[in-house]
């Protein structure tokens, strides 16, 4: 099979446009994912919250619209700036808070911390804190539903820094020589840490990086979550059923690489601009409000829904006690007798 | 002047193989690059080209022969002009004066070491420590359908060190999968599916190729167990051969046991004998953690008594006394066994009795066996192939230090590899690993005995 051309920016396509209860439902995950980081961020500044932290607020439509597209039995692999995806995966925001606090109440016990969570039951493999180390982990979860014939999906994701990450060209070789059912959702924000992808990458257009190895690829507005959507409901189709496909997620994070970075690497009118004019959750309201799927009531309504929740995770995650010291000792391996 | 055909070694670590059949016969004129006979190794079948120019003059060695030595005269090739009858007997001086050409041997055995037959093997078969993993994951394989082999060359090839022979003809491709050279992107793949429940086996070529790897070995496989709390632990076992084999240099010379067993979250066995290692290959397939089998190319091929019993499983953990003896405590690990073993017998003739332990699982380490044999003995040589600095004998010497340290007579000795890039020549190679008669000096040493 000759390698499909990656295509730019497909059209929207009207069979599977989101119907006004989608809609509202898009809107709602993402506020919840941007009120919960603002939240976290303001516990980072109080101490509350230790060590690396890395904010998804701008990105949200990427994850939003990913997950539209799958359903529960399909998994979600990913690195260190993982909140949104566990949020958007339906894991507890009061146990992804607390452990970003490191209580006994987090998804990890307090063990794992903001970059290392992981749900078995919902399908999230983590939160990993090498860059690019997700990626053939992710293939493999792949390599499992193909091993075991079942029909699931595995939706990888990496930044634009991991792209350029050895491992990620050996993931895509053995993905589309095995013909695995992974998705390799890259999420351009335009800056690996502090180095704009301009100065790290010989080449910025990421959806062609498959081509060597057949791999289709698609470039898609990663600020607009329905054009996510329309990306990634064709893109699970071509993975279940032909293999590997990569989404070029373009996007942009408003906040630092993480709480310690004061991001003097760009123009604060840049992420101005960005905020104005591009920003996922505005959008879609707008989307909303011009075709009467609800009214401002409505949306206000859920605002106030979802920062209730952010605010209980909050609490949550103070009043949860730290693990007990006998947590030092258990889960280094899983006991044989 | 007829020539000999010598027997030529083909792999690094083969001192002996079986002329498979000759595809010349004797009178038939031979030309240079021409196929002259085929020789079965421990890892392959391979053609043995001629050399040198005339007539196949005497066929020495018939085909089917087995154990031929390397350099051993297999054939006689009268040159052009030469009477072919003249030349129908091996050219005695021309074999004496023949340049060592095959790789030194000082590091396999002489012959297959003696197990101590232990009391609880049941019905047993003889067999090599190659055929003996082999069957481990064979029987594993047959009993837990998410077992599956994946690495470089270990389907259609049937293993770089024919370890893996045979399974994919029994499970087929799904099961037994061929990787490419990608060694960071397969260790990854395969932790990704412990994640979702497979029990992957992951073959490393060699050992020193895991290097590409040690990433997803360790914050991978190792600590994701504990970084979720408990919830995703990862069912998998990587193996391959570890150490030195014979003169492939620096590079692919390594000792890995103090590298992986220093990580908590990993479990890292290392067996001598071809029981514990079908025993301990099965016990890391079945263990719910990443486990690391280090394995030694030189023992492929070395045999010892292995139960047939497809139930029998070596406990993880588990050192193992292979000599009694009440003078001085030797430890060790892999081949080192086998030449503390032969310490131990020239130790013998001057009238020290050394106990000899395997120790088999370097983490967790059997602290308590090795314990209990320096109250008895009171001193204590820990030899490892690998280099001394924070090496498994820095380990074991802390450990007599914290837990008998009134115990001992003599400070603890440990013999380890040289604290060097292994060299290629073949004597500074012999100069750089242990051999029997350091480790009988270090237990001298302990005894006063110097």
């Amino acid at each position: 099979m000759a390698p499909q051309p990656p295509k730019k920016k497909a059209k929207p396509d009207d069979n599977i446009a989101a119907n006004p209860a989608e809609l509202l439902k898009y809107y709602r995950d993402m506020l919840l994912i941007r009120r919960f980081e603002e939240k976290a961020g303001q516990m980072y500044g109080m101490g509350l919250i230790g060590g690396f932290c890395h904010l998804y607020i701008g990105q949200e439509a990427v994850v939003v619209g990913m997950q539209s597209a799958i359903t529960p039995q399909d998994s979600v692999i990913t690195s260190y700036r993982d909140h949104g995806h566990m949020l958007a995966c339906g894991m507890d925001p009061g146990g992804v808070m607390a452990e970003l606090t490191g209580r006994i109440g987090g998804l990890s016990k307090g063990k794992g911390g903001s970059m290392h969570m992981f749900s078995k039951e919902k399908n999230f493999y983590g939160g990993h804190g090498i860059v690019g180390a997700q990626v053939p982990l992710g293939t493999g979860l792949a390599f499992a539903y193909k091993y075991r014939g079942l029909q699931n999906v595995s939706l990888t994701y990496m930044g634009d820094g991991a792209v350029n990450q050895g491992q990620v060209y050996e993931s895509f070789n053995m993905a589309q020589l095995w013909k695995l059912p992974v998705i390799f959702i890259i999420e351009n924000n335009k800056y690996g840490m502090g180095t704009s992808i301009e100065r790290a990458s010989s080449t910025t257009d990421f959806y062609h990086r498959g081509a060597a190895h057949g791999i289709p690829g698609e470039a898609v507005d990663g600020m607009d979550v329905l054009a996510v959507r329309e990306a990634a409901i064709r893109a699970v189709e071509h993975a279940r059923t032909k293999g590997p496909v990569i989404l070029e997620m373009q996007t942009y994070r408003y906040r630092g690489h993480s709480m310690s970075d004061p991001a003097k690497y760009r123009q604060k009118e840049e992420v101005e601009k960005m905020r104005a004019q591009r920003d996922p959750i505005e959008n879609l309201a707008k989307v909303i409000l011009e075709g009467k799927h609800a009214d401002e009531a409505k949306l206000k309504e859920i605002d106030r829904e979802v920062k209730e929740i952010a605010s209980k995770a909050a609490e949550f995650a103070q009043n949860s006690p730290e693990p007990p010291v006998e947590e030092l000792w258990t889960d280094v391996l899983v006991e044989t007798r | 002047m007829p020539i000999n055909v010598l027997m030529p070694a083909l792999s690094p670590t083969m001192t002996e193989g079986k002329i498979a059949r000759w595809l010349k016969a004797e009178g038939d004129a031979v030309k240079s690059g021409q196929v002259l006979c085929e020789i079965e190794t421990d890892k392959a079948t391979m053609e043995v080209e001629a050399v040198d120019e005339g007539t196949l003059a005497k066929i020495l060695v018939p085909g089917g022969t087995e154990g031929v030595k390397v350099n051993q005269p297999i054939a006689v090739i009268a040159a052009e002009g030469e009477s072919v009858s003249a030349a129908s007997a091996p050219v005695a001086a021309a074999a004496a004066a023949a340049p060592v050409a095959a790789p030194a041997v000082h590091a396999a055995p002489a012959s297959a070491p003696v197990m101590e037959a232990e009391p609880d093997l049941g019905e047993t078969k003889t067999m090599t420590v190659r055929e003996a993993l082999r069957d481990a994951m064979a029987e594993e394989m047959r009993r837990d359908e998410a077992v599956f082999l994946m690495g470089e060359e270990v389907a259609e090839y049937q293993g770089a060190y024919k370890v893996s022979q045979g399974l994919l003809q029994e499970f087929g491709p799904r099961r037994v999968v061929d990787t490419p050279i990608t060694e960071q992107g397969f260790a990854g793949l395969a932790v990704g599916a412990g994640f979702m429940g497979l029990r992957p086996i992951v073959e490393f070529m060699t050992w020193n190729f895991s290097m590409q790897a040690i990433d997803q070995i360790i914050n991978s496989a190792a600590k994701t167990l504990y970084m979720s709390g408990g919830q995703m632990g990862c069912p998998i076992v990587f193996r391959g051969p570890n150490g030195a084999a014979s003169r492939v240099a620096a590079q692919h010379s390594q000792c890995y046991a103090s590298w992986y067993a220093h990580c908590p979250g990993l479990k890292v066995v290392s067996p001598w004998s071809a029981a514990d290692a079908k025993g301990l290959m099965k016990a890391a397939i079945r263990d719910p953690n990443p486990v690391l089998v280090l394995e030694n190319e030189i023992l492929y091929g070395t045999s010892g008594a292995v139960p047939v019993s497809s139930d029998y499983v070596v406990p993880i953990g588990k050192a193992k006394v292979v000599r009694k003896g009440k003078d001085v405590t030797i430890t060790a690990f892999s081949i080192m066994v086998g030449k503390a073993l032969a310490a131990a017998e020239e130790l013998a003739k001057q009238g020290i009795d050394a106990e000899v332990i395997d120790l088999r699982s370097i983490r967790p380490l059997d602290t308590a066996t090795i314990v209990e044999s320096v109250k008895k003995t009171n001193r204590l040589v820990s030899v490892e192939e690998g280099w001394p600095f924070a090496g498994i004998g820095s380990e074991i010497g802390m450990r007599m230090m914290e837990e008998c340290f009134d115990h001992l007579d003599a400070p603890v000795k440990r013999v380890c590899g040289l604290d060097i890039p292994l060299p290629y020549a073949a004597n500074l190679e012999k100069l750089a690993l242990p051999q029997p008669d350091w480790i009988a000096d270090a237990a001298k040493a302990v005894l006063y005995r110097n």
